[in-house]
Formats: structure tokens, sequence, C-alpha cells
């Protein structure tokens, strides 16, 4: 094994330097500021993406309800744009100036109790992540501790996801129904709408991102990480030996969830909006196949899963709207079928070979040493 | 006096949202069925049930257009042959499904759910580019329309009746397969023990196939009846989905009695609660209660005690 220089591998400091290279450097100098936004969309999905790597890929806790968190993050940002935005000076016009539009649209004349904290910001950004992060943990103690796992939890937590997302529609004068709550403008006096601060957001996700990836490097090679392995592989085993994996296993997927939260958020401030149609089932699932597609034990694969199965989602519903589906549903049984590593199990198997033997040509008389086989 | 209402009014209510439950009840049943099977039984989650459901539901509708077109005088007993045609689109299908995709992903079940999902979505832009996007429904031979009054105010639909009575033939019929044919005997031994139903001459691969086949052609047989009291549209399968699971799930998997049981109180609460809230909100406090319990029993409502 190539010497550790902290937390990552020689190797995977390059891959770490190519992705921050990437996102910082090239994208911003590439594209305009609109693409950049839809970049920094993409990128939301990422958080999640690498949520469920850990908790899918390297737990084996399938989630079909990270659209929960993303969601629940996202609201919570945007009970708190949609408050600043919602001055009685804005709203002279309705019936009740001061509140949201759409509860004054819905006969409500006063602001709901558990509105009132969300006007403080860093009430707002504690929640951002707090309440997600109960959720999760209410659901995975239930769960976990009376060893529900594999197939029921996937099932509870689609049914979680599918409860909230018709709660959110049917309550439509809390929550703004099925638009979601939407004509945001501004973040502490600052316009989220001008070019300025789409650019300063773009790189705060990225930042973010990075910062994630890291965390996420700590946990896989720390004995934790270890764990979780053995526990997706050999649950009892790892019970057997002495440990709890109940608290592992929520543990996880609290982390997933906290994770699922800062993209929610984070894709509010830069798409400018939130509706139910980012926390239901099917957006749930399609957050398993930005991780499917990028390979579910490669953090880095994550990111580019996210991305590029949503670059094709923008590209081909743009010009044939019919095919997304198509493609969308061969994407699922494909990654299942042929390619269960996704992008970052074809680029270990076909271009990782290649790029060490043209750099041990380059040095010819070391001896290089396997990777350990153990991801 | 009971808020606004009389008495006898009151009770009119209740036994009119009690039928109105009795046929959700009817419908999630037969949805039940199949998933019963394939996921009670075999252990596979097929997200895509609620397409083959659907296909069942088109097929019902090409019936209809066909008999109305060129055999008018049939056109009364057009559903009977629409029921059959379902049941063999479904089954076909199922097994085309279980031969090119399932049979690779037994020992990987989250897997599974993927991969059928994705066949869920290619089964709906399928439909939607063959039928259109607009949702169809089928014209009902007179003698299923109208309704027989009771009393004054409880009037009872009658393709509600016929589609209770299919339930219960269909149940009775899934019964029988499972637990008195001999089809039912082997596929019962493949579940307990595969190895072991090999060994004594079970073709078990076969078996697998037959029983995931019959789950989707149960499911067929179900959208065919489901045409009669709503229309349908490509995307009908997937709003039920997660209903049908968790019915499953909640009766104790692998237990027929637990999925009827579980499929008559989830309906049953589902529609009283309708009548006194919201029907967004009766759908959640229902699925919030379904969930709760499992969180305390997981097990569901009944369990058969297997040895795996």
């Amino acid at each position: 094994m190539s010497p550790a220089l902290f937390l990552f591998r020689k190797r995977e400091w390059i891959y770490f330097a190519i992705l921050a290279f990437v996102l910082v450097i090239v994208f911003p100098s590439l594209f305009d500021n609109f693409r950049l936004n839809l970049i920094g969309k993409y990128l939301t999905y990422s958080f999640v993406a690498l949520g469920l790597v850990l908790c899918w890929g390297y737990g084996g806790i399938l989630s079909l309800g990270q659209g929960i968190f993303f969601g629940l993050g996202g609201y919570c940002m945007a009970m708190f744009l949609k408050l600043e935005a919602s001055t009685p000076e804005a709203t002279a016009i309705q019936s009740t100036p001061g509140i949201p539009d759409f509860m004054d649209w819905n006969q409500i004349t006063s602001l709901p109790f558990w509105w009132e904290p969300f006007h403080s910001f860093t009430f707002t950004l504690f929640a951002t992540i707090a309440v997600p992060v109960a959720l999760a943990f209410i659901i995975s103690v239930a769960m976990f501790k009376r060893r529900v796992g594999g197939v029921y939890f996937a099932i509870i937590t689609q049914a979680i996801a599918a409860i909230l997302t018709i709660l959110i529609i049917g309550q439509q004068g809390y929550t703004g129904g099925v638009n979601g709550i939407t004509d945001l403008r501004t973040l502490l006096g600052w316009d989220i709408r001008s070019d300025n601060a789409r650019y300063v957001f773009y790189f705060i996700c990225v930042a973010l991102l990075l910062v994630s990836l890291i965390v996420a490097q700590f946990i896989r090679i720390s004995k934790f990480g270890r764990l979780l392995i053995a526990m997706r592989d050999k649950e009892d085993r790892v019970r057997f030996s002495g440990y709890d994996v109940a608290n592992f296993k929520i543990f996880i997927f609290c982390l997933a969830a906290a994770l699922s939260a800062i993209g929610g958020a984070m894709f509010t401030l830069q798409v400018g909006f939130m509706s139910p149609s980012f926390v239901g089932i099917v957006p749930s699932i399609e957050m398993v196949i930005f991780c499917a597609v990028g390979g579910r034990l490669s953090i880095f694969g994550a990111i580019y899963g996210a991305l590029l199965v949503n670059a094709a989602k923008t590209s081909l519903s743009e010009t044939f709207p019919e095919l997304w589906l198509f493609a969308m549903g061969g994407l699922f049984i494909a990654v299942v079928m042929v390619f269960p590593e996704g992008v970052a199990g074809l680029y270990r198997q076909h271009i990782e070979p290649l790029i060490v033997r043209g750099t041990s040509l380059l040095r010819i008389g070391k001896v290089r040493k396997p990777r350990p086989a153990a991801e | 006096m009971i808020g606004d209402y009389t008495y006898t009014e009151f009770t009119s209510i209740l036994a009119m949202q009690g039928f109105a439950g009795l046929t959700l009840f009817s419908v999630f049943v037969l949805m039940a069925l199949g998933l019963a099977i394939i996921f009670g039984q075999m252990g596979v989650i097929n997200m895509a049930h609620g397409e083959f459901m659907i296909l069942g539901a088109y097929m019902t509708y090409l019936c209809s257009q066909f008999f109305s077109v060129y055999l008018p005088s049939l056109f009364s007993i057009y559903f009977f042959f629409a029921m059959i045609l379902a049941f063999a689109a479904s089954f076909l299908l199922g097994m085309l499904v279980e031969w090119g995709l399932i049979r690779f992903l037994y020992r990987r079940p989250l897997d599974t759910l993927l991969a059928t999902w994705g066949l869920s979505l290619i089964l709906q832009q399928a439909y939607r580019s063959i039928f259109g996007a607009r949702e169809v429904g089928v014209t009902l031979p007179d003698w299923l329309m109208g309704s027989i009054a009771l009393t004054d105010i409880i009037e009872i639909p009658i393709n509600g009746l016929f589609v209770m009575g299919l339930t219960a033939l269909i149940t009775l019929g899934v019964y029988f397969g499972m637990f008195r044919s001999n089809w039912g005997k082997r596929m019962r031994a493949v579940v307990q023990n595969r190895t072991m139903a090999g060994a004594v001459g079970i073709n078990t691969k076969m078996v697998d196939r037959m029983t995931f086949g019959l789950g989707c052609g149960i499911a067929g047989i179900a959208g065919s009846a489901f045409t009669m009291i709503g229309s349908t549209g490509p995307t009908a399968g997937q709003l039920y989905i997660v209903d049908t699971f968790l019915i499953v799930v909640f009766g104790g998997a692998g237990s027929l009695i637990g999925t009827i049981a579980s499929a008559f109180s989830i309906s049953q609460a589902q529609s009283t609660i309708e009548f006194f809230l919201s029907g967004s909100m009766a759908k959640v406090l229902t699925l919030l209660t379904v969930v709760g319990i499992l969180m305390l029993r997981p097990q569901g409502l009944f369990t058969l005690k297997i040895r795996r």
C-alpha cells in the first residue's frame, strides 16, 4: 500500500484534486451563469448521492426516502426566505399583511406558531440540519433497534416519503401545497436571484461538497468504515463480536440525512423555490440512481453520477421528452444487471489499469504492489 | 340527532361510507393478492406490480373497443373475455420479465427493487406512447350500470357489487391454488426449503417462473376489475404501489389471511376518516398508523412460522 498521506491515499489525493479543479476552475470558466447555476443544482443532488454511498454502498441500508430529508432541509431554508420576502410592506395588498402570500390565499390570518422561529437565520441554519436528522433518528431508532432492515426498511422509508408529500400537498395553507414555497427574494437583504448571488452560491455549494467529501472519506477509512462493511456483509458476526449494530446504523443513516438536508438547503438557495415534487417517491428513488450510476462504493463516483444523470436528464428531456423515461428505466436496469459498481467500477476495471501501466512505464524498476481489494 | 344529521341519515351515511370502504377494500385485495404471492412467497420486490395491473386495465379497454365495433351482439359479456385476456397478457409478460430480469437477482433483493422500478418507468412510457397520456375509461354494459336502492337514502352501485363478488371469487381461487392444488404444494415447498424441494424432483426454476407469472396475472385481473370503477392512465399504477406494499407488509408477508385483514382495516379506516377529515388527511393518518404499528411490530399482523 502506498503511504497514507493523511486521510487519502496518494491516488485519491489526485482524484480529489482533479474534482476540485473541475468544480472550482473548469466549470466556472467554461459555462455562463445560467449553466453554472444548473450545475450548482445538480451538485446539490451530489450531497444526497454521497450520503447514499455511505448509507447504502457501505452500510447496506437502502433508503428510498432521501427526498424526505432533502425536502425538509430545503423547506426549512425556504421558510426563512419566504418570511423575509413577506414583510408587511411587501405584502401590503393582502388582507393580512406580513404573512406569506399562500397563507393569505388560504384564509389564514396569523402566522402558525411553528413558522415563528424561522424569522431567525441562526435558528434556520440549525433547523435545516436538526429537523431532518431528528426525523431520521426517530425512524432509524424505531427500525434498527428492532432489527428491521433491508427490503422492509426501504418500503417503510418510501411510505414515509409518500406520507410527507400527501401532507405537504394537503395542508396548502401552511406549506404552499403542490406549488411549494415560491417567490423567494432575498437572504439577509441580499438578492438571491442576481447573477452575483448565484455565482457565490455555486462556490459555497462546491466548498460544502468538498468538505463533505473529506468527512465521508474520514468515515470510510476509519474503523467505523470497516465496521460498516462488515455489518453489510455479515451483520450477525459483527453483533456476536460485541458491537451494537443498531447504533452504527442509526449514526450512518442520520449522517446521510444531514448530507441530504445540506443539499436541499443549497437547492432552495440556488433554484429559488422548494416544492413537494422534490420530496416524494419518484425523486427519492431517482436520487438512488444518481448514487448507483456513480458507483455505490465510490464517494467520488457519487458526485460524477449525480452530475452525469442530471445533465443527461436535462438534455434528453429538452430534446426528446418521450425518450427520457425509457432512458431512465434502462439506466435502472443496466446499473443493476450490467455494471453494478457504476461509473467508478468501469473506471477501476478499464481505465485505471491503463494509467497504472502508463505510469509504471515511466518509472521502470519500481515494483508496484496491487491495491488491497477491501473496498 | 348527531351533528346536523338525523339518526337515520347518519346511519345511512355510515352505511354508504362503509360500502365505499368495501369497494376500496376489493381493489386493495385484488392488487395485494398478486403481490402477496410475489413478495410474500418469493420475497421478490416487484415495483412494476402497478404497471402489470395497468396492463390488464388497458387490455380491458382494448377489448371493450373491439367488442363495441366488431361484436356488438356480445358486448354485454365482453368483460369475461377481457379478464381472460388481461390475465393472459400480464401472465406472459410476467414470465418474460422473470426470465429476462428477476431470475438473475434472487439473491439481491434491493437490486431487484431498483431494476423493477426501471421496468415500471419503461412500461409507463410505453403505455403513454401507445395509448396516449390521457386517462381512458371503458363503457360498461347496461346490466352493470345503475344502482340498487335499499332505502330512500342508501343506494348501492351495481358495478361496486360486481367488483366485490369478483374479488371474493379470485381470493377463493388463490386460496385453493396455494393451499389445495399441486402447484401450490410445489410452490410452498420451494419457498420453505429450496434445496430439498429440488432434491425431491421439483423443477424449482420453473416453479419460480410460474409463481411470478401468476402473481402478475392476478394483477392483470385486478386492473381489469379496476376499470369498472375508475379510469386508467399510464401512471395510475404508481399511485397504488406504496399502499399495496404496505398492505402486504402490514398483513405479514406470506400470510394470505393477513393480507386480507390488513386490506380490510386500512380501507375501512381510510374511508371512515375521510368522512370526518379531508381525503388527504385520511390517507396521511391511515398510513402513519400503519407505519407506526409496523415500527412496533415489524413482522406484521399475522405471521407464518417458517424455518429458514
